[in-house]
């Protein structure tokens, strides 16, 4: 938007820079949540306003926005952010994994590897991973400052007991540079091995919440398991109905009255590519 | 069938043209200006105002236009706009006693100085539906008498606190701006106002009913309401005096409670306190409530009801990030439900096999 009604990345130039301080503190301490003076964005909380807010403070205009949900590039909300920052921070914008240097994401990580130079910023609902095992914020944060993190180890327990395994599906908690666990934000337990020494830079938005947190790229992301239940990731049977792909996380769709199921991958760019590429499907 | 998820672009954009038709209604009838929502709709305007934390009837009523009378999306559009302006500085506290009231009311005493000013209200209306209103016409002036705008009306909270029966409002305390800093907790009292002002009429209501209900009653009395208009002053740094930037109108209540006294205090009467724009007397009660119940801590009282607990009641008064948030489910969330669809079948298909060992163990024996 140049018409001078809102500024570049419709952030101002002041918020922009408390939000760049609140990302460096959290880089500099993996997996700490940042209180940072989050803004009412034009999106609805819930929708990725942190998510937003992170890349309207680091977009700049050489950068190459790939906004996804959910794994793809076109459900409804990727639509629309990628829309917001295509008109308010001019912005080129892919589909290509690979192409993007900043990647805008709700509940997935993309499947192609990430390198060096990337930012993977996520959208993050809920950033306290101990929220729905001691809902007061005054209680969690000092169990984080003493590292006093049984509540959750208990739970896991609890879980295997009662059902023979952790079902935890998604939003799987893990362990930052061995020292803050951290909320993943809900992404399936398929995608937590990616952020483990990954290249990419992590930045974790929540808006509502009004938290920030980071995982540098290389820092050790650890699922938290148990020796003899150690973590493990969702598998299917099938394999991608478009692509073929057995390596990638599938969604099931239900095609017929009948309730026929149809299982594709989840990462549109990345199903994509190998039907085009035959040489991406090797 | 994977088309289903693709088009996006396309069908949104046809949503939000959907979406402007709707608003419009029937193009047979006349469309609504800003000045007739402002004029007749006027304490929906006072309410987004007052929640949307922007004193701006002709933004606040073209918020409720574009949001098709939907007052909490109203709020949101207000906030969304108010939060892109420059800030140039805090004004000056209000001084409400300078206030020229159009409505104002004590229920601790018969009279007060400045007498009972009934005002517009609908506390003295029968609520039958005037059937008059269904047509358009001619509606005759109220006879008013001249606003005597030299007198200052005195406060009755501060005719009490002379007496040392009524503790004395707190000291001036600068306060964060809560929509430039993140919440912290504990709270000081400057912010949970903040809070409370912008927080959900509904949610507040709810609440500060429970206190009435014996979820933390603090045995509250109305000291006195008060509606009408203040000067709003603020001092230029280049000036470096106090000028007048406006006048707005505000619902001021001040609410008196019971307070068994403590080691240091003698039994006196403590406040609660509420503030809105416009007139919503319905809002400034309950926030009134819910101040006084969130000083359960200070007051060395038990905090044990909902309505004493400051981090459920901060989290959650805030009707734009919940409404986000409750709504968020509609976004697509197929993934996290693969997941979970992955291990409840795996978790099935063990309890399906222990079954069947069961069955062959059974036959076996």
């Amino acid at each position: 938007m140049t018409d001078g009604t809102y500024n570049y990345a419709y952030l101002d130039e002041q918020t922009k820079r408390m939000i760049r301080r609140a990302i460096l503190k959290a880089v500099a301490v993996p997996g700490y949540q940042v209180p940072f003076g989050g803004r009412e964005m034009p999106l609805p909380y819930g929708w990725g306003t942190g998510g937003i807010q992170v890349t309207a403070a680091i977009i700049g205009r050489d950068d190459t926005l790939k906004v996804i949900d959910q794994g793809a590039d076109d459900t409804t909300n990727a639509v629309s952010i990628r829309r917001f920052f295509a008109k308010v921070a001019e912005v080129a914008t892919t589909t290509r994994t690979e192409e993007a240097t900043v990647i805008q994401t709700r509940h997935r990580v993309p499947e192609t590897p990430l390198s060096e130079g990337q930012i993977l910023v996520f959208q993050v609902p809920i950033p306290e991973p101990l929220r729905m095992l001691e809902p007061r914020e005054t209680e969690t944060r000092t169990l984080h400052a003493l590292s006093e993190y049984g509540v959750m180890q208990v739970s896991l327990y609890e879980s295997i007991a009662r059902h023979g395994r952790i079902s935890k599906g998604y939003n799987y908690p893990v362990m930052v540079n061995g020292r803050y666990i951290m909320s993943p934000s809900p992404i399936p337990k398929f995608d937590n091995p990616k952020l483990d020494r990954s290249p990419a830079l992590q930045l974790y938005g929540a808006g509502r919440e009004k938290r920030i947190y980071a995982v540098p790229p290389y820092t050790p992301v650890k699922s938290l398991d148990f020796d003899d239940h150690p973590f493990e990731i969702e598998t299917w049977e099938q394999c991608c109905e478009l692509c073929g792909s057995k390596e990638s996380f599938l969604d099931e769709m239900i095609v017929d009255d009948d309730g026929k199921r149809l299982f594709v991958c989840s990462d549109t760019d990345y199903c994509e590519r190998r039907r085009t590429l035959p040489e991406a499907a090797e | 069938m994977y088309v289903a998820v693709k088009g996006g672009e396309t069908a949104i954009a046809h949503s939000l043209d959907l979406l402007a038709d709707k608003r419009r209604g029937d193009r047979d009838v006349a469309e609504l200006s800003l000045e007739q929502i402002d004029q007749q709709l006027g304490l929906a305007v006072d309410r987004v105002m007052t929640e949307g934390s922007c004193y701006d009837r002709s933004l606040a009523a073209l918020a409720i236009k574009q949001a098709r009378g939907d007052l909490i999306e109203a709020i949101f559009l207000l906030r969304a706009y108010r939060t892109t302006l420059p800030r140039f500085g805090d004004s000056l506290p209000l001084d409400t006693s300078a206030m020229v009231a159009e409505r104002r009311i004590s229920s601790t005493f018969k009279d007060v100085p400045g007498g009972q000013v009934l005002g517009p209200t609908y506390d003295y209306t029968h609520r039958l539906l005037d059937f008059s209103l269904a047509t358009e016409g001619d509606r005759p002036a109220a006879p008013t008498a001249p606003a005597d705008t030299n007198r200052t009306l005195p406060r009755v909270g501060d005719i009490l606190e002379r007496e040392g029966m009524l503790e004395p409002p707190p000291l001036d305390e600068a306060s964060e701006d809560l929509t430039r800093q993140p919440l912290t907790l504990p709270a000081s009292r400057p912010v949970r106002l903040q809070n409370l002002a912008r927080g959900d009429e509904g949610f507040l209501l709810a609440l500060g009913y429970s206190t009435q209900r014996g979820y933390g009653n603090n045995h509250p009395f109305v000291g006195e309401i008060r509606y009408g208009q203040v000067p709003v002053s603020f001092v230029p740094e280049e000036l470096g005096f106090a000028i007048e930037i406006a006048e707005i109108d505000v619902t001021e209540c001040d609410m008196v409670n019971q307070f068994a006294g403590s080691h240091d205090v003698p039994p006196q009467f403590t406040r609660g306190y509420g503030l809105a724009f416009g007139h919503s007397e319905r809002k400034a009660m309950a926030m009134a409530l819910v101040d006084r119940a969130l000083r359960a801590e200070e007051l060395s009282e038990s905090a044990t009801s909902p309505a004493q607990d400051e981090e459920f009641v901060l989290a959650h008064s805030d009707n734009v990030e919940a409404s986000g948030f409750v709504q968020h489910l509609k976004l697509p969330h197929y993934v996290d439900f693969q997941s979970e669809l992955v291990v409840v079948r795996a978790l099935r298909a063990e309890v399906e096999a222990r079954r069947q060992q069961a069955a062959l163990d059974q036959a076996a024996e």
